[in-house]
């Protein structure tokens, strides 16, 4: 693990997967329950863990650099399942980037188990992964003005499900009537760091 | 009239609600948020009685102007402005009251960009997520005020301080931020670095609540790949592709995928949030503490 200072009270803590960033994530939030550490923010990212607000930062930092990197945690074992029409605008890219046919895609996605492995972007936003690395696909080369909320997308190695409007550069495969954020239910967020999820086909689609 | 309300007459460039923000839930995507002068708003709740943490007006360069319907004891500070009742001009940085029904005008900046206008009982519009603070990055809590808006006033708990006129000090001419380097100043060139932390800036006209904007040599980069999404900080400042450096301020988004190369030390922001277009801006490198 390599910590960096960030600014007077902030880490950033680097390795070397996603893999080993949900495992420190959830060994982090195990200190912090159990009242070893004190931080404000705990962030979890694509390969790094963001603590903020620390009360110790250069003390914390030698005793993270000296630690071993902490097994994987069990996984979760509720599974959120999210319905889905797979009906989205490109659809038809998506395929041509795996080099199967279109109702192909399908398939293949809704018989993966996703992981939220961060949220950022928006609030509910989560970066789920899971697709084997062969299904990676670029963004949109130019992005859209507005994709609509429900929209289920792929960028890189993530699939993400877009919680309101936005402008948005994914490649869009799918539409759920799903609610992913909604801050008068508690919790707000359907999805957060280390959620499992599985995508439903609804019938007809 | 005399329910706990106020009545927006005219609502200014941007007048957003605002209070200590809503820290605390950067791992679901949730910015910060709260007032980018906190030292300001803090002052406003103090003289009128409130609470620290109870929601103020955050204004934008041209103020704005409210009908109480019911008596209230208001303070204006941040940006110095005139402000009047019904007309007649009344001191800003100071408790005010202002009679049911009259109508306070908050006037454009004369020096500084966000005026803070405190009401006794504070702004109580329903928090979310603890905060009642418009996030304009991700849209939560109250909307933007418009011509019209009714907001709801809370009780008064406390006492209006005993002053006259709280003193504050002037905005400096230039802006001079305080930085730590890292966490990716490896991504830049060490002649880009220097260039940072010696060379002249200027505050844009682009920037907003998410972040201070500015106009200066561009940083080259040293590594060229895609930097994977990480966690952001107050303060941060990212360097997008264009070189130029972006500070990161309240409503700042939580990851980001552009390396940042310094981090403002969080007691030189509410400065960045008063800077006006054009202000020259310092990056002065300092050691962590």
């Amino acid at each position: 693990m390599k910590v960096r200072p960030v600014g007077e009270d902030a880490l950033l803590v680097e390795v070397a997967s996603g893999d080993e960033a949900q495992a420190l994530h959830a060994e982090l939030l195990r200190r912090r329950a159990e009242g070893s550490l004190s931080a404000r923010e705990i962030v979890p990212a694509a390969r790094t863990v963001l603590l903020d607000g620390l009360d110790a930062p250069a003390r914390l930092a030698a005793e993270l650099t000296a630690a071993e990197l902490p097994p994987a945690p069990p996984r979760a074992r509720e599974v959120v399942e999210i319905p889905l029409r797979y009906d989205g605008p490109d659809l038809a890219d998506v395929a041509a980037h795996w080099g199967v046919p279109e109702r192909e895609v399908a398939r293949i996605h809704a018989e993966t188990e996703f992981r939220v492995a961060f949220c950022g972007f928006a609030p509910g936003f989560g970066y789920l992964t899971g697709l084997p690395s062969r299904y990676d696909v670029p963004r949109r080369a130019t992005p859209r003005t507005a994709v609509p909320a429900g929209s289920v997308a792929l960028a890189g190695p993530y699939t993400g499900v877009y919680p309101r409007s936005s402008p948005g550069g994914w490649q869009l495969i799918g539409t759920t009537d799903t609610v992913l954020w909604d801050h008068a239910r508690v919790p707000a967020a359907l999805l957060s760091p280390g959620t499992r999820v599985r995508f439903v086909p609804e019938a007809g689609s | 009239m005399t329910d706990r309300a106020l009545a927006v007459v005219r609502a200014g460039a941007l007048t957003t609600v605002q209070d200590l923000g809503r820290p605390g839930h950067a791992h679901l995507g949730v910015p910060r948020s709260g007032a980018l002068d906190g030292p300001a708003a803090d002052l406003v709740n103090r003289l009128v009685g409130n609470p620290p943490g109870a929601a103020v007006l955050e204004t934008t360069v041209n103020g704005c102007s409210v009908r109480p319907r019911s008596t209230v004891t208001i303070a204006v500070a941040g940006a110095h402005c005139r402000v009047t009742v019904d007309g007649r001009p009344v001191p800003w940085g100071a408790p005010v009251r202002v009679p049911a029904g009259a109508l306070l005008d908050v006037g454009p900046a004369v020096s500084g960009v966000r005026a803070y206008v405190g009401l006794s009982g504070g702004i109580a519009v329903e928090p979310v997520l603890g905060s009642r603070s418009t996030d304009l990055l991700s849209g939560l809590g109250p909307a933007l005020l418009t011509d019209g808006t009714v907001l709801p006033l809370g009780r008064p708990t406390g006492v209006h301080a005993r002053v006259d006129v709280a003193p504050q000090p002037a905005l400096p001419a230039e802006l001079v931020l305080r930085v730590t380097l890292g966490p990716r100043d490896d991504w830049f060139t060490p002649e880009a670095v220097r260039a940072f932390v010696s060379r002249a800036y200027r505050v844009s006209a682009a920037g907003n609540r998410i972040g201070l904007r500015t106009e200066g040599p561009a940083l080259e980069r040293a590594r060229h790949g895609e930097l994977p999404s990480e966690g952001m900080v107050l303060g941060a400042v990212q360097v997008p592709p264009d070189g130029r450096p972006v500070v990161f301020l309240a409503d700042h988004p939580t990851t980001g995928g552009y390396p940042v190369i310094a981090v403002v030390r969080a007691a030189d922001l509410p400065a960045a949030a008063q800077a006006v277009p054009g202000t020259p801006v310092r990056f002065v490198a300092v050691r962590r503490r």
